[in-house]
């Protein structure tokens, strides 16, 4: 399986953002050192560069959001882009206007950007293929398929921390089977040549075949927590109780709950992820999402960045392509 | 009309004839092979020289739209598409809207079919009241109405004591019961479960979905020695399970829609809605079994589980989009791949797709004896054509096969011994059989 070619154009530079999967070393590392760059804006007593000045982006929500939709935003903004939000969960939809017309319509504003999320796999590589040339794509969340903006953010997290990709033991616990933040984020750190990457849930909430996409497969967390240097907590959704998945949050938090004594495993400078928002006393024990080892608040913080990056390269090479300056 | 088809390849699987002869049609039925019948006065000659001469196609399953969702095709259009394909007889599943359950649909349904008059549409009559697996429906009055058997309409029936009733009952009145097994609670996903669904992020439907329905079935048709036939096969398991109940001595035949015969998970991977169908497409695996089974025999049927629909069905991310191919214009061009891939030779492949769907239906049909109804598909193999948009007769434009080199071009289709289908056009309705 190759990539969706459809982001890249015929030179390989990214026009839209779909999926981290097929992506190059080159094209992450691109994204990262940009957004290291961006980094200092937020420090700036004006916020603001003028990249995107005249650009407008919008923002199309089909699932709730804060936080991606909030940091989207704000990256836009301290672009000098305009930005429209629109929350179709509440709106449009409801009304039964297909995919396609909504965006015929927001097309018909002239905006030259779709964030989108949506709850079914696919969504956006459905958008990519349906918008004008000019419009980029950046997929903010799809089904369980992809959520590659936030797999950037979160291996550029982990750079700053600890830059050797190679030698990085890294585990991901949790509800694997319905995240799109861990299928982004495992082929993200193939790309970049992690040492190793192990995944721990119960059974029921991997799916089949998941040791194809590269992983180490721990059913036991303590087992999987040993030595490693990261730890990348997922989202427990509460649904998951009522589809016979797990039988109660408090077996769930006995046995994947990330504690104290189980951090104490991995490695003595381990850092603790998540991708929010986060449930104390599910997935996560507050000591831990709170204590030092946690970096999940500096997560948000660089997921402006990173957007910034993503933005501003996307929307740079549509310029290119139409012969603007970018 | 008097007709004779001269000078083609005649291959009727029914009575082991493969062989160059004139074929001569008098009254809407086979006349005789070889020589021309006494006191024939012939008054159309059509030119089979380089061609297949075979039983019209029958289709076990298509679903034509109508009533209910014309919108997507209509009874006239798409037996149109059918009789371009060299498909004389389709049969109708009961998910319709109203669903049939009751003999005013069967006959509404009838005297449409007869109306546009390009192919014969055979009603199949819902197992259950309103397809819903609660209560039983008037089979009896549906065989009344013509109806060629009962089935479940792609809706599985949950409740086990409900179907070994409608079995029982279906038994009594000689009715063969269709069934398309799915686990609906195990199979509610959107893409065979394996490492494409898990790449892609896509629900999964496990094979057990399927099987495990299957291996109910046959306890319960073990247990009451009832005939019934198993549709739309889609996995190798699936096909292992019907062979052991067949060398058993069930009463059980089985049918794989053509698409699985060319098409796989690996096929959904850029979310190709076009490749989303129920059951899913299964592995490499699968389709190699499916295609064994198929020439093994266990599978005595390809259809072309035809599902036209209108482009918005289509136009939306995979898992808003409604599943389906519509299959009638590749059905003859892609199972005639299959004798290209080394699957089965030409006349098994033929037997496949006319006189093993007829044994089914258990109706005379679908061979060219002499008396026999003269359902006739004159079909150039040489000639290759690919699929495009602008030659696909139904209104469903819905095919993964785009640009597939196909081959095989029906020259005529003749429906109890009028020509429906010629070249590239389809005669209207002054043409139609009596």
């Amino acid at each position: 399986m190759s990539a969706t070619p459809i982001q890249l154009d015929a030179q390989g530079r990214l026009l839209h953002f779909l999926t981290i999967e097929g992506l190059t070393h080159r094209h992450l590392t691109d994204i990262l050192d940009t957004a290291e760059s961006l980094r200092g804006v937020a420090e700036r007593r004006v916020k603001k560069l003028p990249t995107l000045h005249g650009k407008t982006i919008v923002n199309l929500f089909f699932e709730a959001s804060t936080r991606t939709r909030t940091t989207f935003e704000l990256a836009a903004k301290r672009l000098s882009a305009d930005v429209l939000n629109l929350n179709i969960a509440t709106s449009s939809a409801v009304k039964g206007e297909s995919l396609l017309d909504t965006l015929r319509n927001i097309e018909a504003m002239q905006c030259d950007m779709f964030v989108m999320r949506h709850s079914q796999s696919g969504a956006a590589e459905f958008m990519a293929r349906h918008v004008k040339p000019h419009i980029a794509v950046l997929n903010a969340g799809d089904g369980r398929h992809a959520h590659p903006t936030q797999a950037m953010l979160d291996v550029f997290t982990i750079r700053r921390h600890k830059p050797d990709f190679p030698n990085l033991r890294i585990a991901i616990v949790g509800d694997i089977l319905h995240s799109r933040v861990a299928r982004s984020l495992i082929h993200a750190l193939s790309i970049l040549g992690a040492g190793e990457i192990r995944v721990i849930a119960p059974r029921t909430l991997l799916p089949t075949r998941v040791e194809d996409l590269g992983v180490q497969v721990f059913y036991c967390l303590p087992e999987g927590l040993r030595d490693v240097d990261v730890v990348v907590m997922l989202r427990l959704q509460r649904e998951r109780m009522e589809g016979a998945l797990l039988p109660s949050e408090q077996e769930f938090f006995q046995q994947y709950g990330l504690t104290k004594e189980r951090l104490a495993l991995a490695k003595p400078d381990a850092i603790v992820m998540h991708p929010g928002p986060i449930n104390r006393g599910v997935e996560i024990d507050s000591r831990v999402a709170d204590g030092p080892h946690s970096v999940i608040l500096e997560q948000v913080t660089n997921g402006i960045a990173v957007r910034m990056a993503i933005m501003s390269i996307t929307l740079g090479h549509h310029a290119q392509a139409s012969g603007e300056d970018a | 009309m008097r007709t004779v088809i001269q000078g083609g390849r005649v291959i009727d699987p029914a009575h082991q004839i493969d062989k160059v002869a004139d074929l001569y049609i008098a009254d809407g039925r086979i006349a005789s092979l070889g020589e021309p019948p006494a006191s024939f006065t012939l008054e159309r000659i059509i030119d089979a020289r380089d061609c297949i001469v075979c039983p019209g196609l029958i289709d076990l399953c298509a679903r034509l739209r109508e009533p209910g969702q014309e919108q997507k095709a209509t009874i006239a259009s798409e037996t149109r598409a059918a009789a371009a394909g060299g498909i004389t007889t389709l049969v109708c599943p009961p998910d319709t809207d109203p669903v049939i359950d009751e003999p005013a649909v069967v006959e509404w349904i009838r005297r449409r079919a007869k109306f546009a008059g390009h192919a014969r549409v055979l009603a199949m009559g819902a197992l259950t009241y309103r397809l819903r697996g609660e209560r039983l429906a008037e089979m009896a009055a549906l065989r009344e109405a013509s109806c060629v058997g009962v089935s479940d309409g792609g809706r599985p029936v949950a409740n086990s004591r409900v179907l070994r009733r409608a079995l029982e009952y279906a038994a009594t009145f000689d009715l063969t019961v269709f069934l398309t097994p799915l686990d609906v609670e195990l199979g509610n996903g959107l893409a065979h479960e394996g490492p494409v669904a898990t790449r892609m992020g896509l629900p999964g439907i496990p094979v057990a979905a399927e099987t495990g329905m299957i291996a109910r079935d046959l306890e319960l048709i073990h247990d009451l020695g009832v005939r019934a036939h198993f549709g739309r096969l889609s996995s190798g398991r699936s096909v292992e399970l019907i062979a052991r109940a067949q060398a058993e001595g069930l009463p059980v035949t089985a049918d794989v829609a053509v698409h699985h015969l060319h098409l796989t998970e690996m096929d959904l991977t850029r979310f190709d809605s076009r490749c989303h169908v129920r059951p899913p497409l299964r592995g490499r695996r699968d389709l190699e079994a499916l295609r064994a089974g198929l020439a093994s025999g266990v599978l005595t049927a390809i259809c072309s589980d035809h599902q036209p629909h209108e482009p918005d069905a289509k136009q939306a991310p995979f898992g808003d989009t409604e599943p389906g191919i519509s299959g009638l214009d590749t059905l003859l061009g892609l199972s005639l791949r299959l004798v290209r891939d080394g699957v089965l030779s030409l006349p098994a492949l033929i037997e496949r797709l006319t006189w093993g769907p007829a044994r089914i239906l258990g109706l005379d049909c679908g061979h060219l004896g002499v008396g026999a109804l003269a359902d006739v598909c004159v079909f150039d193999p040489e000639i290759d054509r690919t699929v495009e948009l602008d030659v696909l007769h139904s209104r469903g434009r819905n095919t993964p096969f785009l640009g597939w080199e196909l081959q095989g071009r029906v020259t005529h289709t003749l429906l109890e011994g009028c020509v429906v289908y010629e070249g590239g056009e389809c005669p209207t309705v002054a043409n139609q059989p009596q």
